[in-house]
């Protein structure tokens, strides 16, 4: 869809799909496959186990028990203690026909991630694995990867003050075994493997969906020519993203870093040069 | 332009993380930090020209306004007692990392270049230190755009040219403004010019951000709400400060009243700006909006026999399926 190039800012060592390698980028010389997640939306029944097993395996504390009116959503979106949220949508496509949207959302292990570029302790980090992930006993609390994150993803947690996201189950797939939420879910909407398999099982079941008359079937995040560089996390979707609360066509913002550096600069001179010329003039 | 919102959301829920970022903690930093900043280049021009009166008002106000401004950034943080692990690294990619390195070199310098003025006494540290806290304090009054800007805060990022330049006008109108409301006028010659060389460059400023961000899809967050009343009141109070200071800044009780509202113009400033950006992070529209025009217009550019037909795709898609939320 998108035909943006990664600019020379990012440069650095690719993967087999010409996308970035983000674990090379962050100096790990040799290191296992790229490690992912494929969330196929078309067969998620809503059943939240995801949601429970991630809470479960991770100690993630509960973080308030309301009833939202959003239809079976009373999770309501991803945070420092939500680290993955299912998305319910009741759709009427005409009268007396309607449909069921749901969609488990995760962060997405950005290739090129905001709140890892922005972290200014070093608190978050490049798994071996690509994948992105807070050091807990590092972060102090500055807020911002929370607002450079595109997809609303990190949270800071009100009782312990620091940021917090999925780890991508660093524990558990350092170990061989399978992330929580994908372990649980009993559809098989949550597939998790290396990436590049899973893109191209996802190009699969996709041509698949297309062949079987459901056109409005689209992969989100899998493209390494998309804004964050590709997402290590990505989706089949059965309708627009912003349906799901995903934004439709977010870009790193730290692409634009360089420009913003090269303005300072020039603002900067500008701010010297009025403060020392102010200093001229007859003096009284 | 992005034609009138009709859009796509979750519940209306927002795509991106509020700003946990507090009030009055950080938008007050911007403030302070840029009076600091600007205040210690006014010190050293008015030293350089044996203005001493005003270059020991700027230091003072350079060392006070910085250490309130470290007291405000830690408060900030989610662990304060963890501040020290912002020199961990040294990061080019975080605005936020560089800053507090800009922050460690120049609070202390700051601090020896007031010390040395109110006390008289070494006065060769003394003038080291103003130089060097004169070299840093553009830095300090500049990086912060950066900061802002380096989210996903689309009216911050929007933005992201324009900050650098508005803010650096908005330090030097208050640094100018605090020396023509302390010192007396005769004196004060530097700081009525930065101050009016200032206020000047803010309006322009503040212009073209304005401009880029209509063009952008996010200028309702910056003209309505709490965001547009401080923008509004900043521009007033700027503009009313420049002119009196501009003709009557040689009359003592003008050239208070005018160094008053620059400053104030100077603090609104900011905390409009800070608000704009909370404003666009809370409504899904400032995030959904402009994406969906670009991938339009980049789909235009594609197929070029589309243009005329905006988002077709959507539109069928839509008509057919609506959304309950
Ligand atoms: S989705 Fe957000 S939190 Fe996850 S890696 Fe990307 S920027 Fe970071």
């Amino acid at each position: 869809m998108s035909t943006r190039v990664a600019p020379a800012f990012a440069a650095g060592p690719t993967d087999a799909a010409g996308g970035l390698d983000p674990a090379a980028r962050s100096g790990y010389a040799d290191h296992p496959p790229r490690m992912g997640f494929f969330t196929d939306t078309s067969v998620c029944i809503g059943c939240k186990a995801c949601e429970v097993a991630c809470k479960e395996w991770n100690k993630v504390p509960e973080d308030g028990l309301e009833l939202t009116g959003m239809s079976y959503d009373n999770t309501g979106s991803l945070s420092a203690s939500t680290w993955r949220h299912v998305a319910f949508i009741e759709q009427i496509v005409r009268a007396g026909d309607s449909r069921w949207l749901m969609s488990s959302d995760v962060c997405k292990h950005c290739t090129e991630a905001a709140c890892l570029d922005v972290c200014p302790t070093g608190a978050l980090m490049r798994s071996e694995f690509g994948t992105v992930v807070i050091q807990d006993d590092v972060c102090n609390g500055c807020g911002y990867c929370v607002s450079a994150c595109p997809f609303g993803v990190v949270g800071r947690r009100e009782t312990d003050g620091g940021a917090h996201k999925c780890t991508l189950c660093y524990d558990r797939i350092g170990d061989g075994l399978t992330p929580a939420c994908a372990k649980a879910c009993p559809t098989e909407s949550i597939q998790f493997g290396p990436l590049d398999e899973l893109r191209e099982r996802a190009q699969g079941r996709l041509r698949e969906l297309h062949d079987a008359g459901t056109p409005q079937a689209r992969l989100y995040g899998e493209d390494p020519a998309d804004g964050v560089g590709g997402a290590g996390a990505f989706f089949l979707l059965l309708d627009e993203p912003e349906v799901y609360g995903l934004p439709p066509d977010p870009v790193v913002t730290t692409r634009d870093l360089p420009r913003m550096w090269r303005h300072v600069a020039t603002a900067a001179a500008a701010l010297a040069a009025a403060a020392l010329l102010s200093g001229l003039g007859q003096r009284s | 332009m992005v034609p009138p919102a009709e859009f796509t959301s979750y519940y209306g829920r927002p795509v991106i993380k509020e700003v946990v970022w507090g009030v009055p903690d950080v938008p007050g930093y911007l403030f302070l930090g840029g009076l600091a900043g600007a205040s210690s280049l006014l010190a050293a021009s008015a030293e350089l020209t044996g203005r001493h009166e005003l270059a020991r008002t700027a230091k003072t106000a350079a060392v006070g306004a910085i250490s309130l401004s470290a007291l405000a950034l830690v408060q900030d943080l989610g662990r304060p007692a963890r501040f020290i692990n912002m020199l961990r690294v040294f990061k080019p990619t975080s605005p936020m990392s560089i800053g507090s390195w800009l922050l460690t070199a120049y609070g202390p310098a700051a601090g020896v270049a007031a010390a040395s003025a109110l006390t008289g006494r070494v006065p060769r540290i003394g003038r080291a230190a103003t130089a060097a806290a004169a070299m840093v304090g553009p830095g300090v009054a500049s990086y912060t755009a950066a900061l802002l800007a380096d989210t996903a805060v689309p009216a911050w990022h929007d933005a992201h040219r324009e900050l650098p330049y508005l803010f650096v006008s908005s330090a030097a109108t208050a640094a100018g403004g605090l020396g023509l409301a302390l010192v007396r006028p005769e004196h004060a010659g530097p700081a009525r010019n930065l101050a009016v060389a200032g206020a000047s460059a803010e309006l322009v400023a503040r212009n073209l951000l304005i401009r880029r961000v209509r063009r952008a899809g996010t200028v309702e967050a910056y003209q309505s709400g709490r965001a547009g009343h401080l923008m509004a009141a900043a521009e007033v109070l700027g503009v009313s400060g420049l002119s009196i200071a501009a003709t009557l800044g040689r009359n003592r009780v003008a050239a208070a009243l005018a160094g008053t509202a620059l400053v104030a113009s100077s603090a609104l400033t900011r905390f409009g700006v800070f608000y704009a950006g909370r404003i666009s992070a809370r409504d899904p529209k400032y995030t959904v909006v402009p994406q969906r025009d670009r991938l339009r217009r980049q789909d235009q550019a594609e197929s070029p026999a589309d243009a005329g037909l905006p988002a077709a795709g959507l539109v069928g898609q839509h008509g057919l399926l609506q959304c309950l939320g």
